[in-house]
């Protein structure tokens, strides 16, 4: 059986940006495992500018951001399989892949990382009601048929959920001539980035109906109506508010959801954001496994994805070359009071000095203080005068700040008082 | 009379207030108070598409406008990126249209397409 030091499943930001971080501290025999044809995963298809302010402090398209990276891995002679894709990984770390030249392959590696990305929640996930006609796609589905094939999915559509790719295809839907009825969503408040609800949706006069979802898809071959309803404050249909459009397309936008069953299959602890559990390190709960990018948890960002796919390139790199410390710390850390998750979920070695923790909060709050209390002690408040789920949080905290090296960390939201 | 905006330069999406004097305020970075004015006196965007290659690894190449464009020029834009076909090979930042509407602003790739026989 082939043995190699580092293989890493996914070859999108967070694999690519671990690859190359691990070849710069050393490690040479790595592998990247890709499904696609090309490097760079969903950022080839997201032609959409604003990707890389932080990375390369200007502003590029998806595929532009994904030629950048995919360089580097070139540039470094990176072993790169394409249009491959990894069927297993047994507990011995030894990873089995198929593709049409090789047939299957299995290789055994002294590391891993995970970085097989997300995948989209779809109408089966949600049970949208009525008919099951062609013309129901997820967005990203609609984004890779425009911008990678140029088929348009329709020319009147409606979109359920607003999700940033939902808001981002209503712009490029409109663009190529499409005629975009309004896009519902079941929250009160939308998930995607401001920025994105003025220039996808406002721009455009394309109305957003919050409190909305999608109470029946007409339609025998095809999709001819969608009709929405208001919803209550326990998400049902509320009689008597139905709309309803005349379209051919309903493309959802309604969640991402990690693509982490490879590891989650082989027993590797699961955490709430249905990625894998991990420490500072962004080390599995099987020891030489990593995970990393949105297969970990969704970002909004890829300079986010990148920064943690370094770190678990370093982390990687360090437990191949035997300078991977886990022993002296073992700190739980739990999400609390509105706050809906938390990574890293422990705290292990003392490797690095900071700790980069990352969390979202549950729903749209103002004026409050994300408070770190670790043994019942509060380490650490930051305030927030607005904080919404669509933006994830990072907070880099000294590893100084946990004297005992053991015990909990609680992270919870507490509104600032007035007058305070 | 007080303007509040949310600024698009980045995916922050910081909450922008702008006076009656035109000054800024709630600006994370000195790109906010520019966007505001602009956004407030003559509002520009980048346009991403795609156009049609013959002859390539993909049927569609991506492409922008190198800089933004204003605002209510974007679909005479698109009409324009609409009329172009490339040949492939297509290399990141070969200029698709040259001075677009004669905005002083090309229409440049933004992917690689190979030639495929």
């Amino acid at each position: 059986m082939r043995k190699v030091d580092l293989l890493i499943i996914g070859g999108g930001s967070a694999g690519l940006a671990a690859a190359v971080e691990a070849y710069d501290r050393g490690i040479r025999s790595i592998i990247i495992i890709e499904r696609g044809a090309e490097l760079g995963g969903i950022l080839n298809q997201c032609i959409h500018n604003g990707f890389g302010l932080g990375e390369f402090k200007e502003e590029l398209t998806g595929p532009e951001f994904a030629y950048r990276f995919a360089k580097q891995v070139q540039d470094r002679n990176i072993e790169c399989h394409l249009l491959s894709t990894v069927t297993s990984v047994t507990p011995n770390k030894v990873v089995t892949y198929v593709n049409e030249e090789e047939g299957s392959v299995e290789v055994e590696a002294k590391a891993i990382i995970m970085a097989a990305g997300c995948y989209e929640r779809n109408a089966g996930a949600i049970g949208v009601p009525g008919d099951r006609p062609a013309g129901v796609l997820t967005a990203g589905q609609a984004q890779l048929m425009i911008n990678k094939f140029g088929y348009l999915c329709g020319k009147r559509i409606f979109i359920l959920g607003s999700g940033d790719i939902g808001l981002i295809m209503a712009r490029r839907f409109t663009l190529e001539g499409a005629k975009v009825l309004g896009v519902a969503e079941i929250m009160p408040y939308s998930n995607g980035l401001n920025r994105n609800i003025v220039q996808c949706l406002n721009d455009y006069d394309i109305p957003l109906y919050l409190s909305h979802t999608v109470s029946q898809v007409i339609g025998k071959k095809h999709v001819e109506k969608v009709e929405i309803s208001q919803v209550d404050e326990k998400f049902r249909p509320i009689p008597g508010t139905e709309k309803v459009f005349d379209c051919d397309a309903l493309v959802l936008s309604i969640g991402l959801i990690p693509n982490n069953t490879l590891l989650s299959d082989i027993g590797i602890k699961v955490s709430g954001t249905k990625g894998a559990e991990v420490d500072q390190y962004l080390q599995t709960s099987l020891p030489g496994v990593f995970s990393c990018g949105n297969v970990l948890h969704v970002h909004d960002l890829v300079d986010n994805v990148v920064k943690e796919a370094r770190i678990a390139g370093e982390s990687a790199a360090r437990y191949i070359q035997g300078d991977l410390h886990v022993e002296e710390y073992d700190i739980s850390c739990a999400a609390k009071d509105g706050v809906g998750y938390i990574l890293p979920q422990h705290i292990s070695g003392s490797d690095y000095e900071k700790v980069d923790f990352k969390l979202r909060v549950r729903k749209p709050t103002q004026n409050v203080y994300i408070e770190f209390i670790y043994n019942g002690e509060t380490i650490k408040r930051v305030f927030k005068g607005v904080i919404i789920p669509s933006e994830m949080e990072v907070i880099s905290l000294p590893l100084s700040l946990f004297k005992e090296k053991k015990g909990a960390l609680e992270v919870k939201l507490t509104p600032k008082e007035v007058n305070q | 009379m007080e303007k509040n905006l949310i600024c698009i330069c980045c995916p922050r999406g910081c909450h922008l207030t702008v006076d009656e004097n035109m000054s800024v305020s709630g600006n994370f970075c000195p790109r906010g108070a520019k966007y505001a004015i602009d956004e407030l006196t003559h509002p520009t965007r980048i346009v991403t598409s795609t156009v049609k290659v013959n002859d390539g690894s993909y049927s569609v190449c991506s492409v922008k406008t190198a800089s933004p464009v204003p605002k209510e020029k974007i679909f005479e834009v698109m009409e324009e990126i609409n009329k172009v076909e490339l040949k492939a090979p297509v290399s990141i930042g070969d200029i698709v249209i040259k001075n677009v509407l004669n905005l002083s602003v090309d229409i440049i790739a933004t992917e690689n397409i190979e030639l495929v026989k």
